[in-house]
């Protein structure tokens, strides 16, 4: 822990010398870390992870993936990054066992240790069964954890996922969830992904940056950033006709309390150890509680505070648009 | 470690692997690779006798009135019907080098499938950019080269292919090796056939590549269909086309690669047209290539 596996300074995109697509970001991924790239449409994301995975040259500034160069030193990062990108690249026409062969093949791993890893990897996402099925033949979340398998097929130090479950139905993104969990925890893996869904930055990342506008406003463990916001909400009522706002006050960590119809509305950094010391508070005092709910803020509001609840209404090249369309698609089937 | 990350020393490692792929989406779908066959004895089978220009002038289609024929003596019938069809084998061999017809137009219609199969085939890459393959093997360290010769070679060798079996049909058809042909003559169709094929694809292939819209190359393609097919010696002799045509036949590629295959296959060889034509051909493949590989390589690595 604590050596940084990406290091991104200035890093900047312009396309077309005006649209600035990524402005000057900074930021380090450490070893064995979950990181997640979260942001509205057009906000930088894929930008940001085609600079990373040497598809796309940095206008400006530096980013390095384990000491080599995005920029100078293209191929050493290619060798030890893997890459599972949003859209399903892997040939409709070739079994699920040869889309493997070919991405190996890509890397320039002999047939001998390929065909192997191949065989391990289909086991790993479950696949073994349909391997020699067409792509075509396969459901969206075969695809995705055939997808998966490809990313893996050079032993990453460092996988790279674009948006991991767009389209994907609930169990299957759960799946999904589970496999980069295995990848976390057996191989050590560092993560960088982007995604929509806040629910699955939340249980799956370590750390998040939220991009807008090409610029990263903010970047914390999900904890922190939902305790950034003035912590979890406790509301109580109490039996007595009588006003303990002040001693609720009183108790450590309870931020702001406010008494409306009866009801006591208080803001406190970590609820759930806070809670029980402002019910022995009142407890001690003779006061009885009838009524407790303790909410915690979820990266919803984290993420509204930060980008604003104005719809987006960004446009899009058609060839986004079409990709985006044909992946959920492919997905629902 | 050590079986891991090793830089691979190859420069063309996926080389084979890429243009496999492509292939592959070929040979291994029955309906396809079916098709692509029985597109080349339909041409030959319909438009060489619909096209058969010898049947004009054959002698076997000329008959004496009676009040003519009567003036002659037998023996004098016959001379006069050697002599027309002397007369006929002369006007064909003085347009088409050749008194069969089907086998001039057949090496024009092998260049042609070639042609067509290197215009179509370079499409693939805007499917491959469409759904993300391309950014997929870009973020890999296969050479950026790769990528666009693996489309060259695969739309390459699938015109060569068709363009032997287009060779394997003509001949029950009536197709007519030259006096001087012999087997390894088609070593020298099938590299010709390579240069051109090079070429047109590098060329398809840097125009695909920029387009986001499969139409885009659809609209190229059907542009440039016609005029390469008709301005040239594939159908119709050059020398009997009208001045401006001749000028435009004369620069087109196709004409010289037309007319090095038949120097190979059907004519009496000319061995210093024949080096002329593998030298044009030869020169604007190596420049049309370049061209388009370069322009591919700045695109993709933007």
């Amino acid at each position: 822990m604590g050596e940084d596996v990406i290091k991104a300074e200035g890093l900047t995109k312009v396309f077309n010398h005006s649209l600035v697509a990524v402005d000057h970001i900074d930021f380090s991924v450490k070893q064995g870390e979950v990181f997640g790239f979260l942001g509205p449409n057009g906000a930088g994301k894929t930008t940001t992870i085609n600079m990373l995975i040497t598809i796309l040259k940095p206008t400006e500034g530096e980013a390095s993936v384990l000491g080599y160069s995005i920029a100078r030193e293209a191929n050493a990062v290619r060798n030890i990054i893997g890459v599972v990108p949003q859209e399903y690249t892997a040939d409709e026409d070739l079994t699920g066992y040869e889309n493997i062969l070919l991405c190996a093949d890509l890397y320039g791993i002999s047939r001998e240790i390929s065909e192997k890893r191949a065989a391990d990897l289909l086991n790993l996402v479950e696949m073994t069964a349909f391997k020699d099925k067409k792509v075509q033949t396969y459901s969206g979340g075969m695809r995705r954890r055939l997808e998966l398998a490809c990313g893996l097929v050079n032993r990453p130090k460092v996988l790279f996922l674009d948006e991991p479950t767009l389209g994907l139905d609930v169990q299957t993104r759960t799946a999904t969830w589970e496999y980069i969990r295995t990848l976390k925890k057996e191989f050590g893996m560092t993560l960088f992904m982007t995604t929509h869904y806040l629910e699955e930055a939340d249980s799956l990342c370590d750390r998040i940056a939220i991009i807008d506008h090409g610029k990263i406003v903010v970047v914390g463990s999900p904890e922190e950033l939902k305790h950034g916001l003035g912590g979890d909400l406790i509301t109580l009522a109490i039996k007595e006709n009588e006003d303990v706002t002040g001693l609720i006050q009183k108790v450590e960590h309870v931020k702001e309390v406010r008494k409306e119809d009866g009801t006591y509305r208080i803001k406190a950094e970590f609820g759930e150890v806070t809670t029980p010391f402002i019910i022995e508070a009142l407890r001690r005092k003779g006061y009885t509680v009838t009524k407790l709910t303790l909410t915690e803020p979820t990266l919803n509001e984290v993420y509204l505070e930060y980008t604003g609840r104005s719809l987006r209404d960004t446009e899009e090249s058609g060839e986004a648009v079409f990709a985006q369309r044909m992946t959920v698609r492919r997905a629902r089937r | 470690m050590s079986e891991l990350n090793q830089i691979s020393k190859s420069k063309l490692h996926g080389l084979w692997a890429l243009t496999n792929r492509e292939l592959k989406k070929w040979y291994k779908a029955p309906v396809v690779f079916v098709l692509t066959l029985v597109q080349p004895v339909l041409w030959l089978g319909l438009l060489g006798n619909a096209l058969n220009f010898s049947n004009l002038v054959s002698a076997g289609s000329i008959t004496f009135p009676p009040d003519l024929a009567s003036q002659f003596t037998v023996a004098q019938l016959s001379a006069l019907n050697q002599f027309f069809q002397g007369l006929s084998s002369q006007i064909l061999t003085g347009a088409f080098g050749t008194t069969s017809y089907i086998s001039f137009m057949a090496v024009g219609m092998i260049a042609f499938t070639a042609l067509f199969t290197t215009m179509f085939s370079g499409m693939s890459v805007v499917w491959d950019r469409r759904l993300g393959f391309l950014n997929k093997a870009l973020s890999t360290p296969v050479s950026r080269a790769v990528i666009i010769l693996s489309k060259v070679f695969s739309a390459t060798l699938r015109s060569m292919f068709q363009a032997g079996i287009i060779l394997l049909i003509a001949v029950p058809l009536g197709f007519e090796f030259g006096p001087s042909f012999n087997p390894l003559n088609l070593l020298g169709v099938f590299a010709i056939l390579f240069l051109i094929c090079m070429g047109l694809s590098s060329m398809f292939i840097a125009i695909n590549i920029r387009s986001t819209r499969i139409e885009t190359p659809m609209a190229v393609v059907n542009l440039l269909n016609l005029p390469l097919t008709f301005a040239s010696n594939a159908f119709f002799p050059i020398d009997r086309m009208p001045s401006w045509l001749q000028a435009v036949a004369s620069v087109n590629p196709m004409s010289y690669t037309i007319d090095g295959c038949r120097q190979l296959l059907i004519f009496n060889t000319n061995y210093m047209q024949l080096a002329w034509d593998f030298a044009i051909v030869g020169i604007f493949a190596a420049i049309v290539t370049t061209i388009g590989i370069v322009l591919s390589w700045r695109f993709l690595n933007k």
